[in-house]
């Protein structure tokens, strides 16, 4: 009698615990900073009734928040494109997309054919894209007008006046300004480790010229602003979102081509509001939203006319920073193979702890 | 049902949700966490059992140079709470009247309300090149160029120690509290001076309350993250911050347990050998025993 009212309980008890998660009409959105802006969200729960709870992240912490739960407890993803192959195959995170449930035709060709091609396993699709940019270097020109490379971030007239991201774009922008080919690479490990160490060495060198490592947008934004740093390696929409309060401020494509990722929608492996997530990426592509969702967060929607649907501000810090030649100069990251990531781990490590 | 088998009923209930908490939140993890540890990745999907993740540890410089300095800067910040912490308490405690002590103690409660990353924050306000402190020494006309007091090692140590030093101060003044004033009179009649009655008398009595609030304030600041990730800046490697990035940014959640299990050892044994020292058992910390 007594083991069976111990049983009722640790039965309620999980019953408890499997019933709470969130009903479907929550959308458990798991995204990068500016890219779920308050007046989106009240509007699309005026029209849909679907109440969008955010969670600000980053490409590592989706992987990690998303293993840790085998894909759970969110509903709605944006990894970038080239972060879902293999965490896919090594976690299992993600479910396919059903295609169908989502308006196709709003996407530029290229932009979804090219995310498509990235995150197709076994014949299934995993991702649509979201909005795309590209990652360089971010200069306040008054300051330093001569700041064209990744390399230039070393030069001593500069020393304490950058600042860094101590994640892979750093360690693979620095391998483009050296004349390497780190893309090209990245089916080769031992030359891949080769071009790597040598940006590493190249950074641990320069470090006396690095403030602070930077760790997110604000951050980065503060000590542009407040003049503390003169250039840092930067994503373009933070820049130009800079450039709008001080035209002295912004993006530079580097001179050895400005890195190019997309950031999608993907499913998370146990989303349990997978048709609220369909809607909800249908509305953010209305040309209306796209338009909303670009000036706030300062990057280019996936939508046919992206370009166009944005702020006249943005639109003029976009051609003010990139010429034709930049945009062709673009390098686009590919699917990261498996154990690469081990490698820059411990590289990036190395800088943080040098002296 | 007889009177013991209730008295045993009772006792086990009371003592449900402490055992259930220990077991579920404490026991549990820790257990789940060690087995991680011990599980080597050889390939992606592919792993073994072995203690690969610990000698791993031991054969790269730096994870093990982060730990004994992570180590030694806890010790140092555990030393200068003391010396901010002890002169607090003690006028607290002897010295204050009964209304100001309220006050006082309030006055260091407040702080606490606020959370970790607000008062870092705070800290970065006043102490970034072009923050509160930088400004006003510039129209003081002490420096003529703006000065950078944020992202080193010093930084981080006073945050660390501006965190900590209430859980030096609380027992530190309940021990105070509990001397009896005649002690110090006497030692200062039988001629004893300040400093004399300080060392021979003051200190053994509050030493309890010392070894206490030494062990919480150097476990707070080993384990603490936010704090050194926002004042050190380049070069400061916290041990924390190495299992963050093992675990998140790495993916590699067999070190990063490795490293979890060691940060804890590591500690235990600090705080073992500091009571070994101050012979002092961990009981005499929680209880006085008035022999």
């Amino acid at each position: 009698m007594r083991k069976f009212k111990v049983l009722a309980v640790l039965a309620t008890l999980a019953v408890a615990t499997t019933t709470t998660p969130a009903a479907a009409d929550t959308l458990r959105l798991l995204t990068w900073g500016s890219y779920a802006p308050e007046n989106v969200i009240e509007m699309f729960k005026n029209e849909t009734g679907i109440e969008v709870e955010v969670t600000f992240s980053n490409n590592e912490e989706m992987i990690s928040k998303l293993r840790a739960t085998g894909g759970g407890g969110f509903d709605l993803a944006q990894p970038s494109h080239d972060r879902i192959h293999a965490a896919q195959l090594e976690y299992n995170i993600y479910r396919p997309m059903d295609l169908s449930k989502i308006d196709t035709s709003a996407y530029d060709p290229s932009l979804l054919a090219a995310v498509k091609a990235n995150t197709t396993i076994d014949g299934e699709v995993y991702s649509v894209p979201h909005f795309w940019g590209t990652s360089g270097l971010v200069v306040n020109k008054a300051k330093a007008p001569d700041l064209e490379s990744f390399a230039d971030l070393c030069d001593p007239q500069y020393e304490g006046r950058v600042s860094m991201r101590l994640k892979r774009t750093i360690l693979i922008g620095m391998g483009y300004a050296m004349g390497e080919d780190p893309f090209g690479a990245y089916g080769d490990i031992a030359e891949y480790e080769r071009i790597i160490n040598a940006a590493a060495e190249k950074l641990i060198a320069c470090k006396a010229n690095v403030k602070t490592y930077w760790t997110g947008g604000d951050d980065l934004s503060n000590l542009l602003r407040s003049g503390e740093i003169v250039a840092s390696d930067a994503w373009d929409g933070t820049a130009f979102k800079l450039n709008t309060e001080n035209p002295d401020i912004n993006f530079r494509p580097p001179s050895h081509g400005a890195m190019g990722w997309i950031d999608t929608f993907t499913l998370p492996r146990k989303s349990k509001a997978e048709e609220a997530a369909y809607q909800w990426i249908n509305f953010v592509m209305r040309p209306d939203i796209a338009k909303m969702m670009s000036s706030h967060s300062g990057y280019v929607t996936a939508h046919k006319d992206g370009g166009d649907l944005t702020s006249d501000q943005l639109k003029a810090s976009f051609s003010d920073a990139f010429s034709n030649d930049d945009v062709a100069n673009i390098k686009w990251f590919a699917n990261i193979p498996p154990g690469l990531e081990d490698i820059e781990g411990k590289v990036l490590e190395r800088i943080k702890a040098a002296q | 049902m007889n009177q013991r088998s209730i008295r045993r009923l009772t006792l086990f209930m009371l003592l449900a949700p402490f055992l259930l908490w220990i077991a579920l939140l404490i026991v549990l993890p820790h257990a789940g966490i060690f087995t991680l540890s011990l599980r080597e990745k050889v390939a992606p999907l592919v792993y073994t059992v072995g203690p690969g993740n610990y000698l791993d540890f031991f054969r790269e410089p730096i994870y093990w140079n982060t730990l004994l300095r992570t180590a030694s800067f806890s010790v140092l910040v555990t030393a200068l709470t003391f010396l901010v912490g002890f002169p607090i308490a003690y006028y607290i405690a002897k010295i204050a009247g009964r209304r100001a002590r309220g006050a006082l103690f309030l006055g260091c409660l407040i702080p606490l309300w606020v959370s970790d990353l607000v008062r870092a924050y705070g800290w970065m306000i006043l102490l970034r090149e072009t923050g509160v402190v930088s400004s006003f020494l510039q129209w003081t006309g002490i420096v003529s160029v703006p000065v950078e007091l944020l992202y080193n090692d010093a930084t981080v140590v006073v945050g660390l120690v501006y965190t900590v030093v209430l859980f030096m101060i609380v027992p530190l003044v309940s021990t105070l509290d509990g001397m009896d004033n005649s002690l110090i009179e006497a030692g200062y009649n039988l001629g004893g001076n300040g400093l004399t009655v300080m060392r021979r008398i003051v200190i053994p009595y509050a030493m309890p309350g010392i070894v206490a609030g030494s062990i919480v304030v150097f476990m707070l600041t080993a384990g603490s993250y936010l704090t050194p990730i926002l004042l050190g800046g380049k070069n400061s490697m916290w041990f924390t911050e190495q299992i963050y990035e093992q675990f998140i940014t790495r993916f590699n959640w067999e070190s990063g347990a490795a490293f979890g299990i060691l940060l804890l050892l590591f500690t235990s044994l600090t705080v073992w050998l500091g009571l070994r020292l101050s012979g002092q058992s961990l009981a005499s910390t929680v209880a006085r025993n008035e022999a």
